[in-house]
Order: C-alpha cells, then structure tokens, then sequence
C-alpha cells in the first residue's frame, strides 16, 4: 500500500509532465543559466587564479551544488504549486493512503528531475572547467545521489507544509538553506576532494559517510512530521 | 516558579552588579590584555544561545507531535530569546576579533557553527511572523530540524575548517590556561543563564497571558450569542 | 469500516482569537440531504474541513459511528468523499487520466469504475480531452464523479455549484438524492438558497461558528434563513 500509493503519485506527476515538459526544460535552463553566471562572476584563467592562490577545482565543485541547490528550490516550489492549484493536495490527503507515502512519491519525482539535471550539469561543467568529473564517477556519483537526497528529503517536507503560506516563494529557502548547509559542504568538500591532483579519496569517503548520515536522519524525521504538518 | 521570580531576578542583578568587579579583577590575558575580557559576556552568551535552542527543539517536537499550546508558547519564547543571545555573541564576536587579532571574521568552527545556529533560529522567527495561518506548526519544523541539524553543522563545519587553509588565531581560553580567570567566567555564565532562565518564564508567562485573552475573546463572543 | 451517522459535539475550532467554529452539535444519518446555510465566514468551509477529517477540532468531537477519526484510522477514509469548490482536478491529464489516478489511489478496478462515471458525467466522448480545455460544467461533473468513485457513505460538498448553469445544477441535484436514496451522508454546503430549496432534506443554518437551527427543511427556505439568520 505504501508503496505502491508512492508509486502512484510518481507516476501521475510522470504524466502531468510529459504532457510539456515544462519543469524539466525550465529547471534545466535555469540549472545552467546559473552555472554561467557564476562562472563568469567567480572565477577567473588559470593564471591569475593560481597566482591567487584559488585553487580552480574548488570553483568546479561550488558551482556544481550552488546550481542544483538553486535549481532545485524553484523545482520544489514548482513541483507543489502543482498540487495546490485545484486543491488536488486536499484530495491526496483525503485518500486512504499513509499520508508518509504522499510525501515519498513527491520525493521521488524532485529526485529524478534533480538527477535529470545533474546528468546535464556534470558533463557541462567538466567541460567548461576541465575539470575530471567523469573520470571519478564511481565516487562522485555516491557523492550526488546521497547528497540530493538529503537536500530533497529537507526540501519536500518544508515545501509541502508550506503551501498554505502566503510568502511561501521565499520562505522555502530561508527556512531550507540553513539547514542543508552541512550537506552543501559535504558535497562541495567531497567533489573538491576528488578534483584534487592527486585525488584525496579517504576525504571524499569521509564526506560520504556524513551524508548517508544526515539522509538517514533527516528522511526519517520527514516521514514522521509530514503528517501532523499537513493536517491543520 | 512564580515565588523564585523576585528572589532570582535579586540575585542575578547582583551577579551583573558584582560581575564587572570580578572582571577587572581577573588577570590580564598575555597577548591580548584588556581586549579579552569581553569574553567574560561574550561566551555566557552563546551559553545562553544554545541552551535556548536545546529547549526551543525540544518543545517544538512536543508541540508538532502532541499539538500542545504551552509547548509551542515555550519553543516561540526560547526561539526570541535564542536570537536575542545569538545577536550579543555575534556584536561581541567580531569586536573582540577585531581588536585582538585583527580580523572581523575567523572562520572558525565555533563562530560558524553558532551564526548558522543563529540563522535557522531567526527563520524560525521569520516562518512564525510571515507564515500566515498555522505558522506554529510550521516554525515547529523548523525549531525541531534545526535542532536535529546542528550536530551535522558542528561535524561539517569542524572537517570543513581542517581541510581548508585558513590562517586564522583562535586561542584557547576555556581550556583553563588562565589562573585566576575562573572566577569572573563563573559568575558570568552563572549570571547569564540565570537571566535567560529568567528571561524565559517572563517571556512565556507573556504568551501565556495573551493566550487567555484570546480565549477571553472567544468566551466572549459566545457569551454575546 | 463503514457508519450510519456522524455525530458532531460541542466542536470548536479556532485560530487565534478568531473563531472559526463555536460549539457545533450535529447529527446526521444515511439518507439525510443535509444543507449547511450561512453567509460567507460562517464557518460551512470549515465544518466541512472538520468533516473530511483534514482540519482538527480543538475542542469537542466528531464521532463516524461510534468511533473517532483517530480510533477509526485510514481505513475511515475510504468512506468519506470531498468536493469543494476547486475541483481537485489535475488540469493539465485528461478527464481518464485524472479518475484512474484517483481510482487506483482509492484501490479500485481502474478500467470498469471509471467506464461507469464518465457516462454518469456525461463526458464518455471527451474523456481523453485535457480538463484544462473543459468548461465550468464540465469539470464539475467530472469533479463531482471522481469525489464519488469509491462510493463513500458520508459525501461532503462544499459550494460545488458556483458558476454552473441552469442543466447542470439539475442534473447535480439529481445524482445527489440516488445517492442519498442509497444510503449515503450527503452534506451541501452553499449560500445559494434556491439551490438549496428544492434539494436539501434537512437544514443547519450557520452565521459566526455558530449553529443557529437544525431543522427539516421546509418550502420557503429563504424566509426561514432570513427570519434565522438574519441580514447580515
């Protein structure tokens, strides 16, 4: 039941979006519209950089999880404006389904647009920073997922309880960026450490280890406040 | 609570009152002199900070998941409150670095982890005042999660600061190395939580009171039906 | 889990000083065409929300037979069916999209249910038209068979004939009293009296949060709603 009802959510939003595509276009615009920026607002050749002292593969690796937490806070906003523009949020609450469930499948759809867009964006900036992404996949990738997890597990609950606000445009970030600091240094810290040369891998491992943490904390605290917070 | 209000609120005057005299009389730290003793206030503060969020996570899990009032009265006022000491830390903070080594900011894991503390506490603050109707329970997500996260900042933050190469000065005064120094911390931090202790019962006796009115103004109505 | 009344005692809701709710005792049995009446603020949205168990009381209790939504568990949702003004439809799937969604979510055999409520609806022929394209009308009739696809006992409605034409509100009042004549709750919550007139079997006139009179309806509603409630 659980499960399955999580499914069933997927799989609506699944078909809501194929119809357009529009919050997978959007957000992958958006996604590299901010990479451009702050390329050109961040980071300078490879001379003065390194004469600086500002090691370029920091830049890489800050760029990449400032654009997918900034893309993925419009696509969570997105994602439930959806469900409160014919009040269809009360009908899913109203079904005989665990209301956790509810809260599972939304997840999982902002989970496979953020990989959509992280399959975008790590070609993208390997390329724009020469920067060896794809060589260290078989950490980068643990390093991702456990890191968009923990950031769409905080993100899902705070955008769903806040549906019914009035300024919830901007309360989604303020409430969630304090607390998905630790995974935006964990996962910046964790690529930086495998762009290094030589490549630092007990430190990415280690940053790892605290995501899967922080994803087993906080997917579990999720699933328990999800319903007292949106029942009134 | 309400008889220990007076005699406490006697005693923790004459703690700030007695305080500045310990202070002077502590000895002078070797390389900072003078500018250190804004530590006397500077650190009892994020002493009260921090023992303000342990209380305002605590009775925001109560209030989200037993829907209690008084729970959420007491998460708002320690939330105030938490904000109100973070704001000393962080003036007393930069003033201190300033003078004492030179720079506003260190980066160091403490001073990080306490203005990201600060930060989710002031959203909770922003959440409950902007949030439209049902902002309790909102701001109690945000007191309860806030409260689960801060042991991953504290981690994050520590490695973090490792890691990066930072050319920061941070000694370490609490660690005891000062003779003499005990005194004027302990009446200190004695006094400054007693204020926030103090603090707290008068700020949710406040939200206690505007609690009955309100339910003064519903009685009411229904007594005019 | 199945009921024959809902009891409502002295319930209360409030938000902050304002009351949304002030001590509300109701009982209403199978068969009952229930009109909740009152002009707007009078509490009718929220007494419906405390019906469809979606908004919690703070004070007193609502009891579907002789249990509490809380001893009564998920499994009292699958009897209980909502339509508010808003439609709970998804705009952008079809008329078939949106009620298999809402079929299988309520555990039902998708493909016969939803055969039989699109010829009740009407919309057989258009049923694989986005409902973004429908009319007012339309979507109300297709809102109105996806609230009762899984045949609930208690069927809650509240202001679903704004903006419906003269055919449309008929054919609605017809569906409505099969069902009561079936053995279903069905509780209307509206201001529009002449609506109410020919349809509603028993009335509960609301100004306030407060119940002003629970009574069988009569001929000449609007007098007794005037001469009840008064101008407000």
């Amino acid at each position: 039941m659980f499960f399955r009802t999580a499914l069933l959510v997927l799989r609506k939003d699944f078909a809501i979006e194929i119809k357009s595509f529009e919050l997978v276009s959007t957000t992958l615009f958006f996604a590299v519209g901010c990479v451009v920026v702050f390329a050109f607002a961040l980071v300078s050749f490879a001379g003065e950089a390194a004469a600086a002292g500002r090691k370029p593969e920091d830049a890489a690796a800050a760029i990449l999880w400032i654009a997918l937490l900034f893309a993925g806070t419009l696509a969570l906003g997105r994602t439930f404006e959806r469900e409160r523009y014919g009040e269809t949020i009360r009908a899913l609450l109203l079904a005989p389904a665990p209301r956790p469930a509810l809260y599972v499948g939304k997840l999982l759809g902002i989970l496979c647009l953020l990989g959509l867009t992280e399959l975008l964006l790590v070609p993208l900036i390997a390329l724009l920073f020469n920067a060896p992404l794809l060589t260290q996949l078989t950490l980068l990738l643990p390093l991702l997922v456990f890191g968009t997890v923990g950031f769409a597990a905080v993100g899902t609950l705070f955008a769903a309880m806040l549906m019914r606000a009035r300024t919830r445009d901007v309360m989604l970030p303020i409430l969630l960026y304090p607390i998905t600091i630790p995974v935006i240094i964990a996962g910046v810290r964790g690529t930086s450490a495998l762009l290094t040369s030589p490549r630092d891998e007990p430190t990415a491992i280690m940053w790892l280890a605290i995501l899967v943490c922080f994803d087993v904390v906080f997917v579990t605290l999720s699933l328990w406040t999800f319903e007292p917070l949106m029942t009134e | 609570m309400k008889k220990l209000f007076v005699p406490l609120t006697i005693v923790t005057a004459a703690l700030f009152a007695y305080a500045p005299v310990a202070i002077a009389g502590a000895p002078y730290e070797s390389t900072m002199l003078l500018v250190q003793k804004i530590f006397y206030f500077h650190v009892p503060s994020w002493m009260g900070m921090y023992s303000a969020i342990a209380v305002c996570g605590g009775a925001s899990a109560v209030h989200l998941f037993k829907n209690r009032p008084a729970a959420d009265r007491l998460a708002v006022s320690a939330a105030e409150l938490a904000v109100m000491f973070g704001a000393i830390g962080l003036v007393t903070g930069p003033l201190w670095g300033r003078k004492a080594w030179g720079v506003w900011w260190s980066w160091d894991v403490r001073t990080d982890m306490a203005f990201l503390m600060w930060l989710v506490f002031v959203a909770y603050l922003l959440v409950r005042t902007y949030g439209g109707p049902g902002s309790d329970k909102l701001a109690a997500a945000m007191g309860l999660f806030g409260t689960a996260v801060s042991p991953f900042v504290y981690v994050s933050v520590n490695i973090w600061r490792t890691v990066h190469p930072l050319n920061t000065v941070v000694p370490e005064l609490i660690g005891g190395s000062m003779p003499g120094a005990g005194l004027p911390f302990a009446v200190s931090s004695f006094a400054f939580l007693l204020l926030f202790a103090l603090l707290l019962a008068l700020r949710v006796n406040l939200a206690s009171r505007q609690a009955v009115l309100d339910e003064l103004y519903l009685a009411e109505e229904d007594g005019a039906a | 889990m199945d009921f024959d009344s809902v009891r409502l005692t002295d319930v209360s809701r409030h938000f902050g000083r304002r009351r949304a709710l002030s001590r509300i005792s109701l009982t209403v049995r199978t068969g009952d065409i229930v009109g909740l009446l009152g002009p707007n603020g009078a509490g009718k949205s929220t007494l419906i929300g405390v019906l469809a168990t979606l908004v919690n009381p703070t004070g007193g209790d609502v009891r579907y037979g002789q249990h509490t939504a809380r001893e009564a568990g998920p499994g009292l949702r699958q009897r209980i069916g909502l339509l508010a003004h808003e439609l709970h439809l998804y705009p952008e799937l079809t008329a078939r999209q949106n009620l298999t969604f809402f079929a299988e979510l309520y555990g039902l055999d998708a493909r016969t249910t939803i055969v039989a409520a699109l010829e009740r609806a009407a919309l057989t022929d258009r049923a694989d038209d986005p409902v973004l394209g429908f009319s007012r009308g339309m979507r109300q009739r297709l809102g109105l068979e996806r609230a009762l696809l899984h045949g609930p006992r208690l069927v809650l409605l509240d202001e679903p004939f704004t903006g419906l034409d003269d055919g449309s509100v008929g054919a609605a009042c017809d569906r409505l009293r099969q069902l009561a004549a079936a053995g279903a709750i069905v509780i209307v919550a509206t201001h529009d009296l002449d609506l109410a007139d020919g349809l509603v079997t028993r009335v509960a006139l609301l100004r306030d949060g407060r119940l002003l009179s629970d009574e069988p309806a009569v001929t000449g509603l609007r007098a007794r709603y005037r001469s009840v409630v008064g101008h407000v």
